[in-house]
């Protein structure tokens, strides 16, 4: 019985309140059965709004071509897969969060990993827009899928980094999503259990498979859960650096590093936690959920942002030292002039990169600051940009100027309908966040009511009370000794 | 399955819970299965269930996807049409290392889901019979399966005796059907059969 296993005083409750387990089904099950706020129909509509605006771009693509985004021979690869990379990045602290700290045990994942995990799957299905419609034809997109076919039958690629991302991509998302909607059986059974409406029995009822708490099922459970957070850890890693393989296995000055794969998913950790503060911030706030979504959960995702992002800083220092030290003129020169120079028509890209991402978290050294809502709202907010243009300034400083200066790219800017189409994913993953924290439990119902009597506040002052008894009885007894 | 008749109690307190699962064990009552609305730790143990074997069922999956993914890439480039990458071996198995990974873990999540929706028949429009909808919510519900033995009204007593709380006798489908939650639906459209 883990019920009495001690747990640590130095560590705040991670469940605030004097809470029993009928009131956490209460607490989070209102904002699903309450009538959605004003607050939460202007978001919702705001987002539509986006979303149509993005399917419009889209739209304009297909019909024009990609040159409808200022493509061009040598920018091939702009804000596309700059946003590309920076939503499946996003995609990733879910799933660090749901599975390497369930590996790890650390209670303070089950406050916070349903929102991640919910957000993963939209960062992931934004994501995969992006190398879809650049693709141009995209009609022809089921070509990239290994079946048999007239033309010889010929094989894609399986040498092909790229083609290992549609494969990393597309199981990252099933997995992701099969292990989200495993978790939310049982909280989608509870709401089936308390549903007053003929709409919501119907709704959760076969939302929920039928699940009914019986023992074995949750003993099973477990054992799924377990066995897919130890898949879905070395698929988090993997995913990134096949990403980053994108980039590391061609021969472009600025691409072809060693350093990718560990720098792109230090980067993904970081932007993804940013992300996971943004959402959860506004979440605790609107849905009245701060007694479960504590400081102490916003201060040790601080923790994690200034460490990835320290992980990031000494990444971008390795790179250019590495870039200087080689003596790879072309390497060289990419560094020193599309970059490091100020004056350069994208170096501005490289500073506002260093600030935001190396610069700005270090603030988070400081305990005040990283218990500090508003810092932490702006600073989340921050890294996004920063995240955003790590990814710009790798892909886009690297490829307008070439080995040939005749082909040297006048100064690249997006069009509105490139802008448009990266809108229109917020769009995208906004609707589908709003209707989330509307008809799902935003936090995971069991897994609170499983560490309530180990990190409730009740139950840990009293356990600090027995603890202290029993050292006093002890002293009491080997006093004379 | 059919309908069986149990008595059910229901617990406030995975203290009293535990005890209590021992005592009505020992004194030779069948327990059904115990609710709980969040997985408790050595209850499955208390109850004499035996480990589960999923993380098998896991590890074959995987490998099947690994063997999937090397083989079907190895016939396709090295045998089928054969294509000359910059003069690479094309049985070129490190490139091969990231999609046999990928499929290993797909292959693996998606077989252990299916398995584990099939162990426990959890697939949407399923419906089960529920002793007490609290077991979604607060409190752990046990259910004693009474059999021809059994003298329902000592079940009752003993049960009380060891903690639990609204104690009944409930007649109640053990399988699972296709239903919807908003409908009162029964079983094949049975009647309660006299146990």
């Amino acid at each position: 019985m883990s019920l009495n296993r001690y747990e640590s005083q130095v560590r705040g409750p991670l469940v605030e309140g004097s809470k029993d387990y009928h009131q956490i089904t209460e607490d989070i099950c209102r904002p699903v059965e309450a009538t959605p706020s004003k607050l939460w129909w202007v978001g919702f509509i705001i987002s539509i709004g986006l979303l149509i605006f993005g399917v419009v771009s889209v739209t304009m693509e297909v019909m024009y071509g990609t040159g409808q985004w200022n493509l061009n021979k040598t920018i091939g690869w702009g804000w596309d897969i700059t946003n590309f990379v920076w939503w499946v990045g996003i995609g990733h602290a879910g799933t660090l969060i749901s599975a390497i700290l369930l590996l790890f045990r650390q209670g303070w994942r089950t406050g916070v990993n349903r929102a991640a995990e919910a957000m993963t799957i939209f960062a992931v299905m934004c994501a995969g827009q992006f190398p879809i419609w650049h693709m141009g034809r995209v009609w022809n997109a089921f070509f990239v899928m290994p079946y048999p076919n007239t033309r010889g039958p010929l094989w894609v690629n399986f040498n092909s980094p790229l083609l290992w991302d549609v494969f990393a991509i597309s199981t990252y998302f099933t997995v992701s999503l099969l292990f989200w909607y495993c978790g939310l059986l049982p909280d989608l059974a509870t709401l089936r259990d308390r549903a007053k409406l003929k709409w919501r029995k119907l709704f959760y009822g076969a939302a929920s498979f039928g699940w009914t708490g019986s023992t074995k099922h949750w003993q099973r459970h477990e054992a799924l859960s377990l066995v897919l957070a130890g898949l879905s850890t070395p698929l988090v890693l993997s995913v990134h650096t096949i990403v980053s393989f994108d980039f590391a296995t061609s021969v472009i000055p600025g691409w072809h590093t060693t350093i990718f794969p560990p720098y792109f998913v230090a980067g993904a950790v970081f932007s993804g936690f940013a992300m996971v503060q943004t959402l959860l911030l506004i979440t605790r706030k609107v849905l009245g959920l701060e007694e479960y979504i504590t400081m102490e959960h916003i201060d040790v995702m601080n923790k994690v942002i200034v460490l990835t992002g320290s992980i990031v800083g000494i990444a971008y220092l390795t790179e250019l030292f590495i870039a200087w030290y080689s003596h790879v003129e072309y390497e060289w020169f990419a560094f020193r002039e599309n970059r490091v120079n100020l004056s350069s028509p994208y170096g501005w890209s490289y500073y506002l990169m260093m600030g935001c991402n190396v610069l700005s978290p270090q603030i988070f050294w400081f305990k005040k600051m990283r218990r500090n809502l508003l810092v932490t709202f702006f600073m989340s907010i921050l890294v996004n940009i920063g995240m955003w243009f790590e990814r710009f300034v790798i892909i886009v400083t690297s490829i307008y100027r070439d080995y040939l200066p005749s082909s040297w790219s006048t100064y690249y800017t997006p069009t509105i309908w490139e802008i448009g189409f990266y809108m229109g994913t917020f769009g995208l993953f906004f609707t589908c966040y709003f209707l989330f924290s509307k008809f799902f439990p935003v936090i995971a119902i069991a897994e609170i009511k499983h560490i309530l009597k180990r990190s409730g506040d009740n139950f840990k002052e009293q356990m600090e009370k027995d603890e202290n008894e029993s050292l006093e009885a002890f002293e009491h007894a080997n006093a004379h000794h | 399955m059919a309908i069986k008749k149990f008595i059910t109690g229901n617990f406030y307190e995975e203290a009293v819970l535990f005890p209590a699962v021992k005592k009505v064990r020992r004194a030779g009552y069948k327990v059904h299965d115990v609710y709980t609305p969040f997985p408790i730790h050595g209850l499955d143990k208390e109850l004499g269930m035996k480990d589960t074997d999923l993380h098998i069922a896991g590890f074959i999956y995987g490998i099947t996807g690994t063997t999937t993914a090397i083989s079907f890439i190895g016939w396709a480039l090295a045998r089928d049409w054969q294509i000359n990458f910059g003069g690479k071996p094309f049985f070129s198995l490190p490139a091969w290392i990231p999609i046999m990974f990928e499929l290993t873990v797909l292959f693996s999540a998606v077989g252990m889901v299916l398995t584990f929706c099939w162990l426990c028949q959890l697939a949407p429009f399923v419906k089960k019979d529920h002793f007490n909808p609290r077991s979604t919510d607060d409190t752990f519900v046990m259910a004693i399966e009474c059999t021809d033995k059994t003298n329902e009204a000592e079940a009752i007593a003993f049960l009380k005796e060891a903690g639990a709380q609204d104690v009944q006798i409930q007649s109640r489908e053990t399988g699972w059907w296709f239903g919807r939650y908003d409908r009162e639906t029964v079983r094949f459209g049975k009647k309660v059969a006299a146990v």
